[in-house]
């Protein structure tokens, strides 16, 4: 699950880390009272959306006076916002976050993730501020360094210091950036991050160490022990069919292909998928039914897929181990009948039951095209899809 | 011969009484030798009762000091899943098999830390099994489906590698062992873990070795295989299609030098002698194409 900025930094302050103060804002009106209360001659307007890349889209404003405040929030409030990561369709932005204006020295990076291999949670700092990391990483891998964490001590001082130091931070502010750094790392562990991003990290004209920016994902497995980080959710931000899909506990992610595919278990869909492509077409969706697929689920997992205008072909593709082919049978057939389905429907099914699955699929009437196996499932639909 | 589990292993069931716990626990006990082979439940609210004839007892430690299991299967709910790995790793039994999906990755790295040194092995979390066809079943695996042979099978996904069994034996190729590793970030054996052990199996001939996008363990695995592998092995990778992961998948990718797609995976493997293919449907032939 994903925060937006001010949540994240809500959050991180909680544990020591510095943030620039700041205020969230729904409205133009609610940005001009920011800008006062807030004081100073310089502010920073910023769209409140879950991507990055906002500065460059022009989601991100510096404001000299409370004219230029209001001016840069009736500009960003309602506008769809288009980055690298948001996809060519931009994203509307619904919030602002405007802060304080700050005397930016110099732009680091601070972030955290888990790592596979040493099974810990890993920083990665560089003294590349401000830049995409995977370009850092790219470009100049020498430039980044990474600590693996011992989880029974934490993120030790002279571990802190070091990486402080290797990435640019003078003397005076090690301290800061040790504080700062070893909150992020409590907050990291506390709130079950599964990422933390804070980029970029700055230096100020006085010496202090503060977050300018701050991304955090959440392992949502977790979330159980976390109600104040659900609570954050927004869930404009959210692909509204992964929404509809989380419901039903489906596993989905939207694509931009035009054939449907439904599957149990994540390996297997992933698979279909690549069969697909390996024929020359692309996938809808990811759809993952799982292990206990339901005719109800089966039925709401075709509203799901048909949902999308761009599907021209559906590919179910059960294997049924304990789940038997007979259940997701008349699953299927309940749902072609309930959508009234009206593109090209092939089924391969294999595994427990499979000829009485069969049978039942071909004694519907309906007009599905039968499979022995993914490849043969494949081909067929990418050649119904093209009308051959 | 086999690995990890056979005829003669002793298994008790943590989280017997649960409802997914309850339903594999009859699978497995109905499935080859499971009736003497499933020995004891866990559960400390219900000690000294019984599930269908197995006792439960009220700690893992007491279960093996008076069964003799030596192995354990784990189905309790994700927020008592570790605990449940770590009761079971200090009472210094050989073999942990975690089922439970969704078990949160701070819970994980914590449990992994504290097994360092310790001598148990973990399966899982978030995997279907392991199985030893016609001997025993530790798992949610489909027994039927599979049959006794010489092939070994590795795989992080549960479908995924059913499909690869059927393919196998639509040729008419038995397994030896197949293990599901299960796809969590933080988890036990590795597909080298494994791969180890079926190369030291006199009963095992060749390997199906299926992975899937992210972490490097593929890569790992396919270096090992390059330098000291006797036995033919071929492997499939699912998600070349799959969406780069937005950042987090490129954060986490930067750790181990961008790698982490199924194209770098692909290569490595091919690099390091492995016979790979992009088809999924066709695991099984290119098996049978290098015995």
């Amino acid at each position: 699950m994903n925060v937006h900025e001010y949540q994240g930094k809500e959050i991180l302050r909680k544990y020591g880390v510095a943030t620039p103060r700041g205020v969230p804002c729904f409205s133009v009106a609610e940005a001009d009272a920011a800008a006062r209360e807030l004081g100073g001659k310089v502010w920073v307007v910023k769209a409140q959306i879950h991507a990055g890349g906002r500065g460059k889209g022009g989601g991100v404003k510096v404001a000299k006076s409370l004219d230029e405040v209001h001016r840069y929030a009736e500009q960003i409030l309602g506008m769809t916002l288009v980055t690298h990561q948001t996809g060519p369709e931009g994203r509307v932005v619904r919030r602002l976050l405007v802060e304080e204006g700050a005397d930016i020295r110099k732009e680091l990076y601070v972030g955290m993730v888990v790592d596979r291999g040493s099974q810990r949670v890993t920083l990665i700092a560089s003294s590349e501020g401000g830049m995409e990391i995977e370009e850092v990483a790219a470009h100049t891998p020498e430039r980044i360094h990474k600590v693996a964490i011992d989880p029974t001590t934490g993120l030790t001082d002279a571990q802190a210091d070091e990486v402080a130091r290797k990435i640019g931070v003078p003397d005076g502010s090690v301290p800061e950036a040790r504080k700062f750094m070893q909150g992020l790392y409590r907050a990291f562990v506390e709130c079950d991050a599964s990422l933390a991003e804070i980029n970029p990290l700055i230096l100020t004209g006085d010496g202090r160490v503060l977050a300018l920016d701050a991304k955090l994902n959440f392992d949502s497995n977790a979330l159980f022990r976390h109600p104040e980080i659900v609570a954050m959710r927004d869930l404009d931000e959210e692909d509204p069919a992964e929404v509809e899909a989380s419901k039903y506990d489906l596993s989905y992610i939207s694509l931009n292909g035009n054939i449907g595919c439904l599957v149990n278990g994540a390996g297997l869909a992933m698979a279909t998928m690549d069969v697909i492509k390996l024929f020359g077409a692309e996938p809808a969706n990811f759809l993952d039914v799982g292990g206990g697929a339901t005719t109800q689920k089966v039925t709401e997992a075709f509203k799901l897929m048909l949902k999308n205008p761009a599907v021209k072909g559906i590919l179910v593709n059960i294997f049924g181990g304990i789940m038997r082919c007979d259940t997701i049978a008349e699953g299927v057939i309940a749902a072609a009948r309930e959508v009234k389905l009206s593109v090209p429907l092939v089924v391969r099914m294999k595994g427990t039951n499979e000829d009485i699955g069969k049978k039942m699929l071909k004694e519907s009437g309906l007009p599905i095209i039968s499979a022995d196996n993914m490849a043969e499932a494949a081909q067929k639909i990418v050649a119904a899809v093209a009308g051959k | 011969m086999s690995i990890l589990i056979d005829r003669n292993t002793r298994v008790m069931t943590q989280g017997i009484t649960g409802k997914t716990g309850a339903f594999h626990t009859r699978l497995c006990r109905d499935y080859a030798n499971g009736k003497a082979c499933f020995v004891a439940g866990v559960n400390p609210n219900k000690a000294g009762e019984n599930f269908e004839g197995i006792p439960i007892f009220g700690s893992v430690k007491e279960a093996k000091q008076q069964t003799g299991a030596t192995v354990s299967v784990i189905y309790v709910p994700p927020p008592f899943a570790a605990a449940a790995i770590d009761e079971a790793v200090d009472a210094e039994l050989d073999l942990v098999i975690c089922i439970t999906e969704g078990v949160p990755v701070r819970d994980m790295i914590a449990t992994r830390q504290r097994m360092r040194g310790k001598k148990t092995i973990l399966i899982g979390p978030n995997c279907p099994g392991v199985i030893t066809p016609d001997e025993i079943k530790i798992g949610i695996m489909p027994g039927h489906i599979h049959k006794k042979g010489r092939i070994g099978v590795v795989s992080r996904s549960g479908t995924l590698t059913y499909e690869a069994v059927g393919q196998l034996m639509e040729l008419g190729l038995g397994q030896s062992t197949c293990v599901g590793i299960g796809g969590d970030p933080v988890n036990g054996m590795k597909h080298v873990d494994v791969m180890k052990l079926f190369n030291d199996d006199p009963e095992t001939d060749a390997v199906i070795m299926v992975g899937e996008i992210g972490g490097e363990d593929e890569e790992n695995c396919a270096r090992w295989i390059k330098d000291h592998m006797k036995k033919p092995v071929i492997g499939f990778i699912a998600g070349v299609t799959a969406p780069p992961g937005k950042r987090m998948g490129h954060a986490g990718a930067i750790i181990s030098g961008g790698k982490g797609t199924a194209q770098e995976k692909l290569a490595v493997m091919e690099a390091s002698g492995i016979k790979v293919t992009r088809n999924p449907a066709e695991m099984g032939k290119l098996l049978k194409s290098v015995l």
